[in-house]
C-alpha cells in the first residue's frame, strides 16, 4: 500500500534482534546498538515488538511517555541525549505501566502489522527490531511485515550455559 | 464434553501449582525443576511437571532427559519418568532433533498444551507443577482456562532483583489478578552473589528499586524467598542434575528447600480448608 511505501521508504537498514532464549540481553544489546550507532552519526529508530514485557522504554528513560498520530501514522518517541532516536513500544499505548497486555496471538499479529506499516518513521539509516523470547506470532508476523523491506538480518544473542 | 474429558484427566491431581514470570530467563525452569524434585523426595509423593514452554522447553535438558521420546498406550501419552514418583511431560520429548525450531502461532500452541493435559495419563498425583514461557499470553490464557476444569492451587512467580525484571514481573501479578488466579509468592532468584573465595557479597542484579522485597510489600504479595547466585546451579542444569542433590551445602539449597516447603504448606492448608468447608 502507499502508506507502508512510505512509511519504511526512507529507512535503509532493518535488523532484528533475536534470541530463543528469554533474559539474555536482546533488549540490552538493542538499546546500547542504537546508541553507539547514533554516536557515531547515524540515524537510528527502534522498534519493539515485546508485546507482553516492553523492556525498551525504561532503558531509554520515557517510561512515562505518550505517542501522538499524525497524517502518516503514529509519531515514534525521541529518545537519547539528542532526542534524535525513535522508538516506538507497546509501553507507550498502556494506560498504566503495570497493565499486563492479556492477548493472545491475533490481536497481538495486528498490532505489530501496525507498528511496522504504521509509525512515521522518517529517513532512518538502521531500524533496530527487539524482539521478546520464542519463534512464536511475534517473531513470524514482523518477518512477515518486513519481508518486503530493506530486511538486512537478524543479530542472535545469548549467553554461555 | 471437552471440558468434561479435562476434568475426568485432571480428577486424580491433588495440587497444582503453576510458575510464572513475566520475565524471560529469571529461573522459572530451574525453579520448576527443584520444586518438582524437592518435592519428590518424599517417596510417597507422586509429582508431575508440565513443561508449556512450546518455543524453548528447558525442562527436558535439565531434568536430564534429552532424547527421551513420549510413548502412547491404551491410556494415553505415558510420561518420562526421572524418578519412579517423577513424571515429566514437554514439547522438548516430541522433536526428532533438539535444535528443530516449533515456530507456531497461538491456536496450535493452545492445541498442544490441551493435548497435554487430555492426553497424558499422569495418573494419581499429588503435586501437578506446570513450567510456563515468559509473558502473559496465549500459552498463559489456556494453562489457566484448560485447569480450571480441576482447580489450582496457585502461582508462584519469579523474578530477578533489577527494575526490567521487576516492570514486567506486576504485569504478571495483574495477569494474575484479572483471571483471578491466587498467588502464592514471589521468589527473587540471582539475589546477590557470595564469592567462594574472598566471601564477599556482591550484587550482580542491583536492587535499584528495593527488588522483590519492595515490590512484594506495595502489591501485598508474599515473599516466598531470595536465592543467591550460584554458578553451580546453572551447572546443574545444563547436566541434568539437581543442584539441590549436587550442592547441598550451598546457601541457594537452603534458600530452594526453604522456599519449597511454604509452598508445600500453603498447598496443604489450602486443601485443609477445602476440606473443611466441604
Amino acid at each position: 500500500t502507499l502508506a507502508e511505501r512510505t512509511n519504511l521508504a526512507g529507512v535503509r537498514h532493518i535488523l532484528l534482534v533475536l534470541s530463543g532464549k528469554g533474559g539474555v540481553g536482546k533488549s540490552t544489546i538493542s538499546t546500547e546498538l542504537a546508541l553507539a550507532l547514533r554516536s557515531a552519526g547515524k540515524r537510528v529508530g527502534i522498534l519493539d515488538v515485546d508485546l507482553c514485557g516492553p523492556s525498551i522504554p525504561r532503558m531509554l528513560r520515557v517510561q512515562d511517555s505518550a505517542v501522538h498520530q499524525c497524517d502518516s501514522g503514529w509519531v515514534p518517541v525521541f529518545v537519547g541525549q539528542d532526542k534524535a532516536i525513535a522508538l516506538m513500544s507497546i509501553g507507550f499505548l498502556l494506560e498504566r505501566p503495570d497493565d499486563a497486555v492479556v492477548w493472545r496471538g491475533p490481536k497481538k499479529n495486528a498490532l505489530i502489522k501496525q507498528f511496522v506499516t504504521d509509525v512515521a518513521w522518517g529517513d532512518l539509516d538502521f531500524l533496530i527490531v527487539d524482539t521478546p523470547p520464542g519463534t512464536s506470532d511475534e517473531h513470524i508476523s514482523t518477518v512477515e511485515a518486513l519481508r518486503p523491506h530493506q530486511l538486512l538480518g537478524a543479530i542472535l544473542v545469548t549467553t554461555p550455559q | 464434553a471437552e471440558a468434561a474429558e479435562l476434568r475426568a484427566r485432571l480428577r486424580a491431581v491433588r495440587h497444582t501449582v503453576l510458575v510464572l514470570s513475566g520475565k524471560g530467563g529469571v529461573g522459572k525452569s530451574t525453579f520448576s525443576a527443584l520444586l518438582a524434585h524437592g518435592l519428590a523426595a518424599d517417596e510417597t509423593k507422586q509429582v508431575a511437571l508440565l513443561d508449556i514452554d512450546i518455543c524453548g522447553p528447558s525442562i527436558p535438558k535439565m531434568m536430564g532427559l534429552e532424547g527421551e521420546q513420549v510413548h502412547q498406550s491404551g491410556s494415553g501419552w505415558s510420561p518420562v519418568y526421572v524418578e519412579e514418583n517423577l513424571g515429566v511431560m514437554s514439547v522438548g520429548f516430541l522433536l526428532s532433533s533438539p535444535d528443530d525450531a516449533v515456530i507456531w502461532r497461538g491456536p496450535k500452541k493452545n492445541g498442544l498444551i490441551k493435548q497435554f493435559l487430555r492426553d497424558v495419563d499422569w495418573g494419581e498425583v499429588d503435586y501437578l507443577i506446570v513450567d510456563t514461557p515468559p509473558g502473559t499470553s496465549d500459552e498463559h490464557l489456556s494453562i489457566v482456562q484448560y485447569l480450571s476444569a480441576t482447580h489450582i492451587d496457585g502461582a508462584v512467580i519469579v523474578t530477578t532483583p533489577q527494575e526490567v525484571s521487576l516492570q514486567d514481573v506486576r504485569k504478571e501479578i495483574n495477569f494474575c489478578r484479572k483471571v483471578k488466579l491466587p498467588i502464592i509468592g514471589v521468589v527473587e532468584n540471582m539475589s546477590g552473589f557470595v564469592c567462594p573465595k574472598c566471601k564477599n557479597e556482591s550484587q550482580i542484579f542491583p536492587p535499584t528499586t528495593g527488588g522483590a522485597e519492595k515490590m512484594c510489600q506495595n502489591l501485598n504479595v508474599s515473599l516466598l524467598g531470595k536465592v543467591p547466585l550460584d554458578p553451580q546451579i546453572g551447572k546443574s542444569c545444563d547436566r541434568g542434575q539437581s543442584f539441590l542433590a549436587e550442592a547441598p551445602e550451598s546457601p541457594a539449597t537452603l534458600s530452594y528447600r526453604n522456599i519449597i516447603q511454604r509452598i508445600q504448606e500453603y498447598c496443604e492448608q489450602h486443601h485443609f480448608q477445602e476440606e473443611k468447608i466441604m
